[in-house]
């Protein structure tokens, strides 16, 4: 076989190969944790985070607006406070409220934001006042569980 | 009579150890040297490229069809048990994660090892027996620069193109089984595997694992064919062994790099 075919087998192979990295890039996986979007940070103090990960998204009205950057835990409050990237295009209120959401019963666990009307916005290293802490699925069940006991002695 | 036995035994272990330790030593060297060599494959890119033809081109068949293969499969089983969990839904998570993570590289490794890297080890090893390599030192060209190398860097280009192809053939036999024929939503399949796959770090993590599988199979074919035994049965024994050691090191490295990858994501 002379060198311009297998030369040309071989740009024809390299070709494909390289768009089927593209296509495992663009439609089996998604590129946007790449995308260097420009973002502002917002803390928020929760007293329990239950499950929430690193890199888990921040949504609003169900739509991701952010993802969060950063977990640690609070010496002085003994809160976990959450650091979220938001994107820049999504401004929210002073008063917006945070919370920690499941999406369904053994879904992923997220934030979610429920805007305020306060006239004024939360700028860059904003803290978010008011959260809510994820629900403890075995707290519900015990805290149930004991008023059902407590309603049966009463009878 | 058991202390002679005893020693017997012991001498055995002891000549064991110290040739693989010896054969562990001339592999060391010989990677090295492969390195040292490496530029000669790139000044002389016709002979680079034509191993990439032989390792890489020849192999798009057997790959392009078993990657199809084990999407489907991967979507018929898949769909049946996520099924039972109501799960159905996050066929194409379960299908994409596994291609992208570990089925891709690691099948392909295997099926490269056993394609390509067999027919490396029995073309070296029948250059050694027909003194084609001693031939060449006699008319100093360097068998490492004019044979190896070229033969090293076309496998390790070969190997992530590969796999990549192995995957995108597994993603479409699973959208063919499971949307086509079962009826699984085509948007909730392709939706469901973006929202969950990253290109970081899951694509490039099954990339790194392919480069690291392409280096491991064609060192280890080169290596045995270059130290075959120049003999009709010593390039059998040598061609044996690649395909056995290669895929041995593929699942090997395959679970170490599974660990550091998982290492700091929670798991």
């Amino acid at each position: 076989m002379n060198r311009s075919t297998i030369d040309l087998w071989v740009g024809i192979f390299v070709a494909i190969g390289i768009g089927a990295i593209v296509f495992l890039a663009l439609r089996v996986g998604n590129l946007t944790s790449l995308q260097t979007t420009p973002s502002y940070h917002l803390d928020a103090a929760f007293d329990n985070i239950g499950g929430l990960k690193i890199r888990a998204p921040v949504k609003a009205a169900g739509v991701v607006i952010g993802r969060v950057d950063r977990v640690r835990f609070d010496t002085k409050t003994y809160q976990a406070v959450v650091g979220m990237r938001i994107d820049q295009g999504y401004q929210f209120s002073k008063d917006t409220i945070a919370s920690i959401l499941t999406s369904g019963l053994l879904g992923e666990v997220y934030i979610g934001f429920d805007a305020g009307g306060d006239s004024e916005m939360l700028a860059d290293g904003g803290r978010i006042a008011k959260t809510q802490s994820a629900v403890v699925l075995e707290k519900l069940i015990g805290q149930f569980m004991f008023d059902k006991a407590a309603q049966g002695n009463a009878k | 009579m058991p202390a002679e036995a005893i020693g017997f035994v012991l001498r055995r272990v002891g000549r064991a150890t110290q040739r693989s330790i010896s054969r562990l030593g001339f592999s060391a060297r010989f990677f090295a040297l492969v390195i040292y060599h490496s530029p000669a494959a790139f000044r002389r890119l016709g002979l680079t490229l034509r191993e990439i033809y032989f390792s890489g081109v020849l192999s798009l068949v057997i790959m392009l069809v078993s990657g199809l293969f084990v999407g489907m499969v991967l979507g018929l089983q898949g769909y049946d048990t996520l099924n039972k969990y109501g799960a159905g839904d996050s066929l194409g998570i379960f299908v994409g994660l596994s291609l992208v993570r570990e089925l891709g590289p690691v099948v392909s490794g295997l099926l490269f090892a056993s394609r390509a890297g067999s027919a490396i080890t029995a073309e070296i090893g029948l250059m050694k027996t027909t003194e084609q390599i001693a031939a060449m030192e006699m008319m100093a060209v360097d068998p490492f620069a004019r044979v190896v190398a070229p033969r090293f860097w076309g496998g390790i280009v070969s190997m992530p193109l590969l796999a990549a192809l192995f995957s995108v053939m597994g993603v479409f036999g699973a959208y063919v089984v499971g949307v086509r024929l079962i009826g699984v939503d085509s948007g909730t399949f392709w939706g469901n595997m973006r929202a969950a796959i990253d290109f970081w770090p899951d694509i490039t993590n099954g990339i790194i694992k392919s480069v690291v599988f392409g280096i491991a199979v064609t060192l280890i074919a080169v290596f045995e064919g270059y130290d075959a035994t120049p003999t009709a049965e010593g390039v059998s024994t040598a061609t044996t062994r690649t395909v056995v050691e290669a895929s041995l090191a593929i699942l090997a490295l395959d679970f170490l790099l599974t660990v550091f990858m998982f290492r700091g994501t929670g798991i």
